[in-house]
């Protein structure tokens, strides 16, 4: 399994991707959809999930919002801006390169 | 965000720290209905608290939030060990005082600008040249007619402006039994609008005040004396007094805060330099010159102007200089004239004590750094022992630049607690300084401003404190691993190096504050008792003035009728009391040879004024009343080994050579011992005694003062008594001042005093804190050590060994203390040995003091920690563990 910290790079293509497809997620959510996605494989540790959605939301790539469900308890939501769309479309092919760059070492070396 | 609404956020903490854990507690319910369990689930989320402080680090200032919790954690640290934080907090308070006070007076006297106009370009005229013992000496001291003659010379360049040296003078609004004493200074006219000073009411001097001798009794008032001596009366304008048979008219008072141009002297009352006795005079030297320099003026070729300007003058009246030789007239004349800056302005009171000033500034300074290297270490200690809180902290997520954060804070709630009381401190302890300066009869008198100056100096020494005793602590603390941390085996040496190498730094620096400070204990002794050939005992002086001058009979009889009064023993007549700084002297010649250059010093008294000082006779026999002046003499013994080597002076006769080649010839009917003339650090001075009756035909006394010898023990008891007898004697007389010679014989040794009470204080107080941090240091090492040193008491060790254990690394580094200080000590002692008399640094008795002092206070120091270190209870202690 890969450690939290490997995933630094990557969390926020994860977490805007996932917040692309499905909007209106809490965060554990997403980061039950990033573990359920990748097979168990990837695995977002809490500590650093929240920082990075509080982050993220302050560069207002995503907005965030409080609900409150048929429980009772209030829950907070966050969805895509448009400035979180663009920045996506960065990250992917960013990620894209990178992993062509990659997959071309482990081939030829 | 903007910068702003983190700020605001700051103070929606509790609001934002709501909402995270509302975020987090939602989260971990999630979980939990996902069919996770719900231990398991809050233990995933890791710890609570790291997260929370990563998530607000972003969206706010967490430094501000942090620091608030910093300082509400730091003051509980602080109450929590009350002891402690007091004894750190009282001895920075004192160090912090002492340096802020010390500062100020500095700044009071020495620093600050005068409140004139363009105080950068006022310079001081002064002259240097070889003094009549042979070494350089200084003066700036003129003659008017010379100051004119220069004033012209540089007209265009540079504005002149005389300033009498302030002095006190009696003075009387109404009748002369309500005689009153305040500082005068004779200033040229057109100083006010030189340096800038209008008025606050009435109007300034001006040059045409200052245009003939004698001729414009006018006065202009300090904003000072107007509110003190008159209430800011407005009906002050056209008040008159009298002084010195003048009828003196006041025109206006001068703004504030100028006060004159002399630190240390506020002047009440500014007078033309014209109505100066002195005005017309070539031969007086009373006033200083200032110089108001023109912005795009040369100063060199200036000063040369000025020196050949000078130089003629005195060429012309040397041509007067009828009895000396060839040789000391050259050496008169050649004089360099210095044009010095004056922007702080000139006294005699910033040239004494500049060089005390500076060194009890770095002794000041000295006693801080013990204070902090004494708080750094007991924070060191206080960290180790919550070496565990650090651990815990690092390790459930605390970042470490907040533990040193934590640190900090704590250090600077010392440091601003001390220094809040340093401040009342310094506040207090400035003007007593001050009052200790100068003696009680002629107290001086410095505005002593706690301004933005002072306020600044503060500041920026408890910032200063903060961060030389509390980050060496702080970065100690968060470098702590947590895993040895939490497991105790931290490395204990390491605490322990940074610990020894602050106290060998005390011990240092408290080994040059004994040895500089009993070097200055030394000097007071050795001067305050240097024989003065006299007795001061029980012997009161009455400073006697009279409007015109009277006859010799009047000032006998008003002796005579003193003798009556009850309590009295005996009563002389003098022109000045020994030792109170007024100096006459005169060239002799024997046998109408050339005068050899030594100037002989004189007073005149009446016949038992050997007696009533107790000066012994050693031959001849002592005036009579119808011995005159001149006429008769008596010598001193140094007089007669200087004129009469090996010869009986009595009978011999000489003559003492004035100005313009008069001749006054005199017969000496008695020889006296040696006494102390002017000051008691020269050697002394050869002494001849003139009869205060003056020779017929000769101007009586206007000025005079009885000596008077009490049988009681307390002669200030009759002071009262004998200030009304005077004028009941004879009315023509009133007492102006009355002074003990004890108080005179004092004054002499001032700045020794200060330097010694002062130094002496900072010493014991530097012991008491360097005592406390090798105390704390062992009682730290003990702790650290208690299971080492029980596993050696149970296998055997004994209470020697046990104590050699603990003390000999504190030893070792109290020795190495004690050899840098000693360094340092004899390096710096060169910068301060103009202070000392008769004392040298290379005494033994100077060096084993301190070093015995230090000792005595290290082995004080370690009695406690030894006796817990031995009494350790190896079984009870390794069953702890």
């Amino acid at each position: 399994m890969a450690k939290a910290d490997s995933l630094q790079g990557s969390m926020d293509l994860l977490v805007l991707k996932i917040l692309s497809r499905r909007p209106r997620l809490h965060g554990y959510a997403i980061m039950s959809a990033i573990q359920d996605i990748s097979g168990e494989v990837l695995r977002v540790e809490e500590g650093s999930l929240y920082p990075a959605l509080h982050r993220m939301e302050e560069a207002k790539w995503i907005r965030a919002e409080w609900i409150t469900k048929e429980t009772g308890r209030r829950a907070r939501l966050y969805e895509l801006t448009a400035l979180g769309k663009k920045q996506l479309g960065t990250e992917e092919s960013r990620w894209h390169a990178v992993s062509l760059a990659v997959n071309r070492v482990l081939r030829e070396a | 965000m903007s910068v702003w609404s983190r700020i605001v956020n700051v103070f929606r903490v509790e609001r934002l720290n709501r909402e995270i854990d509302e975020e987090m507690q939602s989260h971990v319910e999630e979980a939990i209905a996902e069919g996770r369990d719900p231990v398991e689930a809050r233990r995933a989320f890791g710890s609570a608290m790291r997260h929370r402080e990563n998530s607000r680090d972003v969206r706010l200032f967490a430094w501000l939030e942090s620091l608030r919790a910093d300082a509400v954690f730091g003051w509980r640290q602080l109450v929590k060990a009350k002891v402690t934080s007091a004894a750190a907090i009282l001895s920075l308070a004192l160090a912090i005082g002492a340096c802020t006070s010390a500062f100020r007076l500095i700044d009071a006297l020495l620093l600050r600008s005068l409140p004139v106009a363009n105080p950068e370009r006022l310079y001081d005229l002064s002259r240097q040249g070889i003094g009549p013992d042979g070494k350089p000496q200084d003066f700036d001291g003129w003659a008017y007619p010379d100051f004119q003659l220069m004033r012209a010379t540089v007209k265009g360049q540079a504005e002149l402006i005389a300033v009498s040296y302030a002095e006190p003078g009696d003075l009387t609004y109404k009748s002369d039994a309500e005689i009153e004493k305040a500082s005068m200074q004779y200033v040229s006219g057109w100083m006010f609008s030189s340096l800038g000073i209008r008025p606050a009411l009435g109007r300034v001097l001006t040059e045409n005040d200052d245009l003939k001798p004698a001729a414009h009794p006018y006065a202009v008032i300090s904003h000072d004396y107007w509110l003190h001596r008159f209430g800011q009366d407005p009906a002050v304008i056209g008040r008159t007094f009298h002084m010195d048979n003048d009828l003196y008219e006041i025109v206006g008072v001068a703004e504030a805060p100028f006060s004159g141009t002399e630190p240390g002297t506020i002047v009440d009352i500014f007078l033309p330099t014209m109505m100066h006795p002195g005005v017309t005079h070539k031969d007086w030297t009373w006033h200083r010159t200032l110089a108001q320099v023109k912005p795009d003026a040369a100063m060199e070729p200036m000063r040369q102007k000025l020196e050949a300007t000078s130089r003629a003058f005195e060429e012309e009246r040397a041509k007067g200089f009828l009895g000396m030789t060839q040789e000391t007239i050259d050496t008169y004349l050649n004089q360099k004239l210095l044009l010095e800056h004056a922007g702080t302005g000139v006294s005699d009171l910033q040239s004494g004590t500049r060089q005390p000033l500076m060194v009890l500034g770095v002794l000041v300074g000295l006693v801080l750094l013990i204070a902090c290297a004494n708080v750094a270490n007991l924070m060191t200690a206080q960290a180790a022992a919550r070496t565990r809180e650090m651990a815990v902290r690092v390790s459930i997520g605390g970042g470490r630049w907040r533990l040193v954060q934590l640190v900090l804070v704590q250090s600077a709630w010392l440091a601003v607690l001390a220094a809040a009381i340093g401040a009342v401190f310094a506040w207090w302890s400035g003007p007593f300084v001050v009052s200790m300066i100068n003696p009680p009869d002629n107290p001086a008198r410095l505005l002593l401003p706690a301004d933005w100056r002072v306020l600044g100096f503060g500041v920026a020494l408890a910032l200063a404190v903060t961060l030389l005793f509390g980050l060496a602590p702080a970065l100690r603390a968060s470098a702590v691993n947590p895993v040895s941390a939490l497991k105790g085996g931290e490395d204990p040496h390491s605490r322990r190096r940074l610990m020894h190498a602050l106290i060998a730094v005390q011990v240092a620096f408290c080994f040059l504050v004994l040895f500089v400070a009993g070097l200055f204990v030394a000097t007071f002794q050795r001067l305050s008792h240097q024989p003065t050939g006299f007795s001061a005992d029980r012997l009161l002086v009455l400073d006697t003035v009279a409007k015109l001058p009277q006859p010799p009979e009047f000032w006998e009889q008003t002796a005579e009728h003193l003798r009556a009064v009850p309590g009295v023993e005996m009563v002389a007549v003098a022109d000045q009391p020994l030792l109170g700084g007024f100096s006459w002297n005169n060239s002799v010649s024997i046998h109408g040879e050339v005068p050899n250059g030594v100037l002989s010093y004189m007073r005149a008294a009446s016949p038992g004024w050997l007696e009533t000082m107790k000066i012994p006779l050693l031959d001849g026999r002592d005036f009579r009343l119808n011995d005159v002046h001149p006429g008769s003499a008596i010598v001193n013994q140094t007089f007669a080994n200087i004129y009469f080597a090996g010869g009986r002076p009595v009978g011999q006769s000489f003559e003492l050579v004035m100005d313009e080649g008069v001749r006054l010839k005199y017969q000496i009917v008695g020889l006296a011992g040696d006494v102390r003339y002017k000051n008691v650090r020269e050697p002394i001075l050869p002494q001849l005694y003139v009869p205060f009756r003056a020779a017929e035909g000769m101007k009586g006394k206007s000025q005079g003062a009885f000596l008077v010898r009490t049988s009681i023990a307390n002669p200030r008891a009759l002071a009262a008594v004998l200030r009304e007898e005077v004028p009941r004697a004879r009315p023509e007389f009133r007492v102006s001042r009355i002074r003990t010679q004890m108080e005179i014989n004092q004054s002499q040794t001032v700045r020794e005093r200060l330097l010694a009470t002062l130094a002496l204080f900072f010493a014991v107080v530097a012991l008491i804190l360097a005592g406390i941090g090798l105390y704390g240091v062992m009682h730290y090492s003990v702790v650290q050590r208690r299971r080492e040193i029980g596993i050696r008491i149970a296998v055997g060790a004994r209470a020697g060994g046990i104590a050699r254990l603990v003390t000999t690394d504190v030893f070792a580094m109290v020795l190495v203390g004690a050899a840098a200080g000693l360094g340092l000590g004899m390096a710096s002692v060169k910068y301060v040995e103009t202070l000392f008399y008769q004392v040298r640094a290379t005494d033994l008795q100077m060096l084993a003091l301190p070093a015995v002092a230090i000792l005595a206070g290290a082995l004080l120091a370690a009695l406690r920690p030894v006796i817990q270190a031995v009494r350790i209870d190896p079984a009870s202690m390794l069953r702890v563990e």
